[in-house]
């Protein structure tokens, strides 16, 4: 370990702020990335099931 | 060769009889040289430093601006299409297009370089440096500039995807190009910068018409 | 031979969007898996375990993002450069897919590089931008991805919005190498060379390990993200195919 307490970890020797900025928005990246495919997914079933609906319905 | 000859004539013919398409860029150069000088009082010292900075980018920027009409009278009249489809072999008449529009732009630049050089206190001695690297490098920016409008002469409103998609194609040519100029004003050997200039325009040359062909194939289906 | 008759085999299998949908689902899961887990060890050990550098201290780790991100967004462009290729000369549609599917995470990643880069100069030379070979160079290639980014938005078609892209794409890869050199080249007429951005020269294996194994797992998230991507964009661009509908059908809810 090459910290010794946790405020030692998060103050980073005085370059928290750059650390964490730095794996906050790597974290905010990868996470749009993630979901960014689950939400296009979601999106692609829920409008595919609403038009087929729409064609059952305009067939009968 | 007749191929080639016939369609430098056309081009040659029409450039001269729409001549506000290739004057305005290069009006556009010089008012833009103006507007730096004007921008930052007009002193020697400070004009002198960034002289080589200022012609290229404008070059750059006033090539972009020329590039617009490379295609586009002949997308909207027809003869494009007839050109890609027809033409055999279709690049050269499209290298004789890109040969004639760098005359009236790249060329056209290079050999009034001396006059922008005077207006912006560059020194005598690098002025053989300028003006070469603008002749070797602005065939590169004509040809790789092609590439870019054959992308966009279908769509509405190109002028700035034209200029977003070149630029950063052009960076290397800005860097040598000015990059010599400025080693030469500090007393280096240059003829590197140079060559490397030459070797990009020859890879564009051999490259870039088929490019430029293929561009033109998708922007003709639309 | 046996493996040339197997390569093309699962050459033409790629030519149908609907084998690769298939069979992708267990590689997608398997790289995400390998990701978590390599990115978790891997950020873990360089954020708490590995020591401090003796000269910049604490905020070197950030190269544990900072480097990853930096060479998976290169080796992004490389493979829609490739796949511009492959759909120019084979008309393969898988490509022009790929193509689609890796520019928003190969943009995100080259951002983020810069973004962690800046914040890394900070503490470390004392600016947030510095015009380095490689900040520059990243910034231009920035510039490629958004401009292919653009153009793809610029061409209702979606067919001729592919190879407008493939072409752009392959341009921009002929290009990176120049356009590397020539800022290389260009660093060297100003720079007093007191900027070193961290060769990693002779990094201790505690060091180098963690670095190892994020370069790794952000490679898989890459993997993993991009069938996720391709995926959805099979989907959509076959909806109107049997067995998309089929799908669709069974999804039900």
């Amino acid at each position: 370990m090459s910290f010794d307490t946790w405020s030692d970890f998060f103050a980073m020797g005085g370059h928290g702020l750059y650390v964490w900025l730095a794996y906050g928005a790597a974290l905010i990246v990868i996470l749009l990335n993630v979901f960014g495919v689950r939400v296009a997914r979601r999106r692609f079933f829920r409008q595919a099931r609403a038009l087929e609906r729409r064609a059952r319905e305009l067939e009968t | 060769m007749s191929l080639f000859r016939a369609q430098l004539r056309r081009e040659w013919f029409l450039l001269i009889q729409n001549n506000e398409e290739v004057l305005n860029p290069l009006f556009f150069l010089f008012l833009a040289i103006s507007l730096f000088a004007l921008a930052t009082g007009g002193g020697p010292d400070v004009l002198r430093d960034y002289a080589p900075a200022i012609i290229w980018v404008l070059v750059l920027l006033a090539n972009l601006l020329s590039l617009e009409g490379l295609f586009r009278r002949d997308f909207e009249d027809g003869t494009l299409e007839l050109l890609v489809l027809k033409a055999e072999p279709a690049f050269l008449a499209l290298l004789a297009k890109v040969l004639v529009h760098w005359a009236f732009s790249g060329l056209a630049m290079a050999l009034l370089s001396p006059l922008a050089a005077l207006i912006l206190y560059l020194p005598t001695s690098a002025l053989p440096t300028l003006m070469l690297g603008l002749l070797i490098g602005t065939p590169a920016l004509s040809l790789i500039g092609a590439v870019g409008a054959a992308l966009t002469v279908g769509l509405k409103r190109g002028g700035a995807l034209l200029a977003l998609l070149v630029l950063p194609l052009y960076v290397p040519i800005l860097i040598f190009g000015a990059g010599a100029v400025l080693e030469q004003m500090a007393g280096i050997e240059t003829l590197a910068q140079i060559y490397w200039l030459g070797v990009i325009t020859m890879a564009s040359l051999t490259l870039a018409p088929f490019a430029v062909q293929a561009a033109l194939r998708v922007s003709l289906e639309q | 031979m046996a493996l040339t008759d197997t390569l093309r085999r699962w050459w033409h299998k790629l030519g149908s969007p609907r084998w690769f949908y298939e069979i992708s689902g267990p590689w997608q899961t398997g790289l995400a898996v390998l990701a978590t887990l390599l990115l978790l060890v891997g950020t873990i050990w360089g954020l708490a375990i590995a020591p401090a550098d003796y000269q910049q201290g604490n905020s070197f780790r950030i190269i544990y993002v900072h480097v990853p991100t930096a060479i998976v967004s290169q080796t992004a462009y490389l493979l829609m450069g490739a796949a511009g290729l492959v759909l120019l000369v084979w008309r393969m549609k898988l490509a022009d897919m790929v193509l689609a599917a890796t520019v928003p995470f190969g943009m995100s990643m080259t951002a983020l590089a810069l973004f962690t880069g800046a914040v890394w100069g900070k503490p470390t030379w004392g600016a947030w931008w510095v015009w380095d070979a490689r900040t520059t160079s990243m910034l231009v290639m920035l510039f490629l991805y958004i401009g292919l980014y653009a153009l793809r938005q610029a061409i209702p078609r979606e067919e001729a919005a592919g190879r407008a892209c493939a072409v752009l794409a392959l341009v921009g890869t002929v290009n990176i190498p120049i356009i590397k050199y020539s800022v290389d080249w260009w660093l060297t007429l100003h720079q007093p060379a007191t900027f070193k951005l961290t060769e990693a020269p002779s990094m201790p294996a505690e060091m180098y390990l963690p670095l190892l194994l994020n370069v790794l797992g952000i490679y898989c998230l890459f993997g993993t993200n991009l069938i996720g991507r391709l995926k959805v964009t099979i989907l959509e661009r076959e909806s109107r195919t049997q067995w998309v509908r089929q799908l669709v059908g069974s999804s039900g809810r």
